[in-house]
């Protein structure tokens, strides 16, 4: 199943030229860029893994494509994205998030609903593979 | 060489190339000749530069055409003494590189051995990886590029910095072009123990030293650029200042003459204190006199730690 997480996701994947654009355009706007990788797409598996630190001071995305392609070479399998931020709060928010990389076949989602108290339901999702 | 068939049929195209016009549209000119306004004398330089700049269009020209498709090596090295305008001409490469669209920013990143190579295991490959992603899309320059090599330690972590380098150097010839400077004599010698760096480079400019005049040039330069102007005695003395600063050690071209320009601002300052009795007008405050420069120690014989202990004298 297709997970749709951040922005473009309901597009179709983005090829690297468009990759590059979208970065591009964080860098013209001051953004610091994160590449950020997992094996679990579940919504609410909040922070995924860093690969290494998000890169201040870039002029050019092809530094960031960098380091993804290094990322995908080390995790074919996994989902990849890319994070833009925002520094001019004072801290870093982040302004835009958006999956790069997919794995081949990708997980599906299943949820469970629970009989409760009082005819109430409980719902609650995992990831299946 | 027998003519190619693919030149021929390129030829028969009717896209003909002005390359007057597109010198024009690319704005290189205004580059060459901020060049030749702004920097004093180092004709071989400019020279180079123009040629490389005419090969660069020209090779623009024919990617255009579909001649050519590769991008061409542009990796270059700077070599010279101290304070013979290395960095400023590369500042003026990143410029001129970006006009013709060979590098997408064009912006200059200067660094030495300290910001590529790391303390520790594992902190030099990161190190230069970061300054590497930071010079994507324009100009990397490397001051002082042999102290990256160490042939008396070979533990350093020099060598792996030289590794990543000459690897980024050749796989992102469309990203990123990378000048090393330093001395000639150096230089050579570190191309000699890295010969994947020489292969990798394909210009070499050799800067050469400033004559007397030259200097004197650039030091009026450089006063017009804060407002000061040198009377006729001081133009004298900084004259003979240049000739005995030029026997002396340590001299670095441009940046001795700057630190001594420094300087003679300061006595002057001192002295319109010391003497100045009523008001003073802005041609005071912006004239630089004979015995602000005379005063310096160049016409003693130079600064005590370098000068050979007369007689007479403890050591």
């Amino acid at each position: 199943m297709r997970i749709t997480q951040g922005c473009f996701s309901f597009l179709p994947d983005l090829d690297d030229v468009q990759i590059t654009a979208q970065v591009e355009y964080c860098l013209a706007n001051d953004w610091a860029i994160g590449v950020e990788y997992t094996d679990d797409p579940h919504p609410r598996n909040t922070y995924w893994e860093m690969w290494g630190n998000p890169m201040f001071d870039l002029r050019d995305a092809k530094g960031v494509m960098m380091e993804l392609d290094e990322c995908r070479k080390a995790h074919p399998d996994a989902y990849i994205r890319l994070n833009a931020f925002d520094d001019t709060r004072g801290v870093e928010s982040v302004k835009m998030s958006f999956i790069v990389n997919r794995p081949g076949t990708e997980p599906t989602i299943h949820m469970q609903r629970t009989d409760f108290v009082g005819r109430s339901q409980k719902y609650a999702w995992d990831v299946r593979r | 060489m027998k003519p190619d068939p693919e030149i021929e049929a390129a030829e028969a195209v009717p896209t003909t190339v002005d390359l007057a016009a597109e010198y024009e549209a690319s704005g290189v000119d205004d580059v060459l000749r901020e060049l030749d306004e702004e920097l004093v004398g180092l004709e071989p330089v400019k020279r180079r530069i123009r040629e490389t700049a005419a090969l660069l269009l020209v090779d623009r020209a024919r990617r255009n055409m579909g001649l050519s498709q590769d991008t061409p090596t542009l990796h270059m090295c700077f070599t010279g003494n101290p304070g013979t305008g290395k960095t400023t001409v590369a500042l003026k490469m990143a410029g001129l590189l970006h006009r013709l669209g060979y590098v997408r920013k064009g912006h200059l990143v200067s660094v030495t051995r300290d910001d590529l190579v790391g303390q520790y295991i594992g902190h030099t490959a990161p190190k230069t990886k970061e300054v590497l992603k930071k010079a994507m899309g324009g100009v990397l320059f490397i001051d002082e590029a042999y102290y990256l090599y160490k042939p008396d330690n070979e533990r350093d972590y020099g060598q792996e910095a030289i590794e990543i380098l000459l690897q980024v150097m050749e796989n992102t010839r469309d990203d990123l072009v990378v000048i090393m400077a330093g001395y000639a004599d150096r230089m050579d010698r570190f191309f000699g123990a890295n010969p994947g760096f020489r292969s990798r480079i394909a210009h070499h400019v050799d800067f050469p030293d400033y004559a007397d005049g030259e200097l004197m040039g650039i030091a009026e330069q450089m006063l017009a650029g804060q407002n000061y102007r040198l009377d006729t005695g001081a133009r004298a003395a900084l004259g003979e200042y240049i000739a005995l600063r030029r026997q002396q050690p340590h001299f670095a071209n441009a940046r001795s003459l700057r630190n001594a320009l420094d300087r003679a601002r300061l006595r002057q300052a001192n002295r319109l204190f010391a003497e100045c009795k009523g008001p003073l007008t802005a041609d005071d405050l912006s004239t630089i006199g004979a015995p602000d420069i005379r005063a310096s120690r160049v016409f003693e014989g130079g600064l005590d730690v370098d000068r050979p202990p007369r007689q007479g004298e403890p050591t």
